[in-house]
């Protein structure tokens, strides 16, 4: 056999040097879009500093701007989605990895493939033309005639009825968030060994006290990470919600109110923002929703860490 | 990390190199225009690009951006001109060196989805306009609606404002007529492409607003009239400046233009808002084109200039079939004349001639093309 001699040209080391540079550029790009944004929000930051964060102002004619409204609309919604997007994942994962018969769980997992596939904005169209209509005439008023009547939470469950606001955005994340959830689920369930399943069966089991006593705690701390997992896809989507959420700059607790998210703000203004203080006050808003995220799914791959491994 | 970066910078403007060889190896051909800006203008420029691209071979790439990105990108100099529907000022226009005149007239239609009611069976007068939109008035059959309609059955439905949820050139036409008709709004919200609503649903782009205000029973939006007209949207009368009950039409919209005093404006810095006449729409809105002051590339600027002549003296039907309303005649002599005041090459020669107006088009046809 022969050895061929190593030059620093070979291929083989062009190679290996060539993919090194891709992988840093990677570093490269994050690094230079989080100094672009400190670089660019950095007038905002100096006219309106703290105060960016704790105010709800959003008046372009005299050039006031803040955050407090887009942030909690995005965290809202991100929220809803969960509550209405965990349970159905939980639900799905399960059934799928643990009790369905053989032949449908394949189906069942590309049709879940699929859902994820499909383009946000398509997702964003159905809520306007088909979800919207359907909360307004139906699910709207039997949620206010029903959990609103509850004290304290009920309040939840006011504002307007016209099918166009944060609840609605929130129910169409949920969509979203489910075939992300939901394979995340899947995977985990995957780790569990066989040999704890067969023998909390063989203790005399029912179904139901293997998945939630045995198989769930045994993955706990994963399920968590795949919540904030989604938690974070849910921060950062743009076209769908735009199309349902309003786009109003308010800050509400009454989830049928029109609202606003980080990202539809962002999308929705920054062609028409002229001046230093408008694009500037957007780029920080960009900045904001960076950092969130970034710890969100930071919290996410700490937790999931170590079922990888 | 310094070298790094001016690798990029390098590497970037190498590629904007590139790309410029590119278009002037193909204007050797026929000729290429990059322009962006107004959205509102989109469907009427894109219209004219095509009729002129068959006409002279010559291509008009017209990039909807909308308007603050086309002023953003013509002071840059990254297009040949922009559209917009908010004129800039005489100052900004010195500091920029651009010129602006304008293109085409359109105007803004208030829509509402009433159940039962007519267009134009329900006027407003712009007070009234104003209350509803800055939510003093919120139901529909409010004592200040009931008063302009007292014939109309108006029902009780709660009001739903559907306002732009983009920076938008009709959000400005429309707010400067609302802040000029009344002082409650100037005062409390006042004009821009984007203004602090204070309730309301946003709705992304004209097709947006038609498209809530269709779903929301109850619902009131302001669109261009092009959309309320396809959308088959129900519009409002307005009580225009005169007093008398006016409908939105190319017939109230070119009687506002002919009201308008461009003769006495500088740079045609005038919105056609709130103008006089009996028969003015309230809500006209104008498209302007900024041009920078001085063109380099005098082969470009002739290009355009016959173009722009060229939709003026020919393209006013093709404006019409989209429901725009083309300019008078006597603004477009304003606007040449304007023309050949201000725009001239590097070394300061003037690059269109008062009388020059009438051989534009032939000398801009002489490509071979355009001679089957």
């Amino acid at each position: 056999m022969l050895l061929a001699r190593q030059k620093w040209w070979s291929i083989d080391n062009l190679f290996v040097g060539t993919t090194k540079l891709f992988a840093l550029l990677v570093f490269f790009l994050v690094f230079a879009i989080v100094a672009a944004l400190i670089h660019a929000s950095y007038p905002a930051a100096q006219a309106f500093g703290f105060e960016f964060l704790t105010t709800d102002t959003w008046n372009p004619v005299i050039g006031e701007f803040s955050a407090l409204a887009a942030m909690s609309g995005t965290v809202l919604t991100a929220l809803i989605a969960l509550v209405v997007g965990v349970p159905l994942s939980f639900g799905i994962a399960v059934f799928i990895s643990e009790l369905a018969p053989a032949w449908l769980k394949r189906p069942l997992s590309i049709t879940i493939e699929l859902m994820a596939g499909i383009p946000s904005i398509i997702y964003g169209m159905w809520g306007l033309f088909v979800l919207a209509p359907l909360m307004a005439y139906y699910v709207q008023p039997s949620l206010h005639n029903t959990l609103g009547t509850i004290p304290v939470i009920g309040h939840l469950f006011s504002g307007p009825m016209i099918g166009i606001g944060l609840f609605t955005a929130g129910l169409i994340l949920a969509v979203m968030v489910i075939p992300l959830i939901a394979a995340v689920m899947q995977d985990l369930l995957h780790t569990v060994p066989t040999v704890i399943r067969e023998a909390a069966y063989g203790t005399g089991a029912t179904r139901w006290e293997v998945i939630w006593h045995v198989i769930v705690p045994y993955i706990r701390t994963g399920l968590i990470g795949s919540i904030i997992l989604g938690f974070g896809r849910a921060l950062g989507e743009t076209m769908a919600v735009t199309f349902v959420i309003g786009n109003a700059h308010k800050l509400t607790s009454a989830l049928f109110s029109p609202g606003t998210s980080i990202s539809s703000v962002i999308a929705n203004e920054f062609a028409e923002a002229t001046g230093k203080l408008y694009p500037a006050a957007l780029l920080e808003l960009g900045l904001i929703l960076f950092f969130i995220t970034f710890i969100v799914l930071a919290c996410a791959r700490l937790l999931l860490y170590r079922y990888k491994h | 990390m310094l070298r790094l970066i001016t690798g990029v910078v390098l590497a970037g403007s190498l590629l904007i190199g590139c790309s410029g060889d590119h278009t002037e190896s193909k204007s050797k051909e026929a000729g290429v225009i990059t322009a962006s800006g107004s959205t509102f203008a989109y469907p009427v420029v894109s219209k004219w690009a095509e009729k002129y691209y068959t006409n002279t071979q010559v291509q008009i790439n017209y990039q909807a951006t909308g308007s603050g990105a086309g002023i953003r990108q013509i002071q840059e100099r990254i297009v040949d001109f922009a559209a917009t529907d908010t004129p800039l000022t005489t100052n900004d226009l010195a500091k920029n060196q651009l010129v602006q005149f304008p293109l085409v007239l359109g105007g803004i239609a208030i829509v509402a989805n009433l159940d039962g009611i007519k267009s134009g069976a329900v006027a407003l007068d712009g007070t009234t306009l104003a209350r509803i939109f800055s939510s003093d008035i919120t139901t529909w059959n409010d004592p200040a609606i009931v008063k302009l309609n007292p014939t109309v059955n108006l029902p009780t439905l709660p009001i739903t404002i559907v306002h732009r949820s983009d920076g938008s050139g009709t959000t400005y036409n429309f707010t400067d007529y609302l802040s000029k008709v009344s002082p409650d709004w100037q005062k409390n919200i006042g004009l821009g492409t984007m203004v602090h609503w204070k309730a309301g649903v946003g709705a992304k782009g004209n097709a947006g607003i038609a498209a809530y205000v269709a779903r929301v029973p109850g619902a009131i939006g302001y669109v261009e009239y092009a959309y309320a007209k396809q959308e088959g949207l129900s519009w409002l009368a307005l009580y225009n400046r005169d007093g008398k009950i006016v409908a939105p039409h190319q017939d109230s919209f070119a009687a506002a233009a002919a009201n308008a005093k461009w003769q006495q404006t500088p740079d045609f810095d005038l919105l056609l808002t709130d103008q006089p006449g009996a028969n003015s729409w309230p809500i006209t809105a104008t498209v302007f084109i900024l041009l920078p002051k001085v063109i380099d590339d005098e082969k470009k600027a002739n290009l355009m200039l016959a173009f722009f002549d060229w939709l003026y003296r020919e393209g006013q039907p093709i404006a019409t079939q989209l429901d725009y309303v083309p300019l008078p005649a006597n603004v477009y002599a304003l606007v040449a004349d304007h023309w050949a005041k201000t725009l001239q090459n590097a070394a300061g020669k003037l690059l269109w001639a008062p009388n020059q107006a009438a051989t534009a088009n032939s000398s801009s046809s002489s490509t071979p093309s355009s001679h089957p």
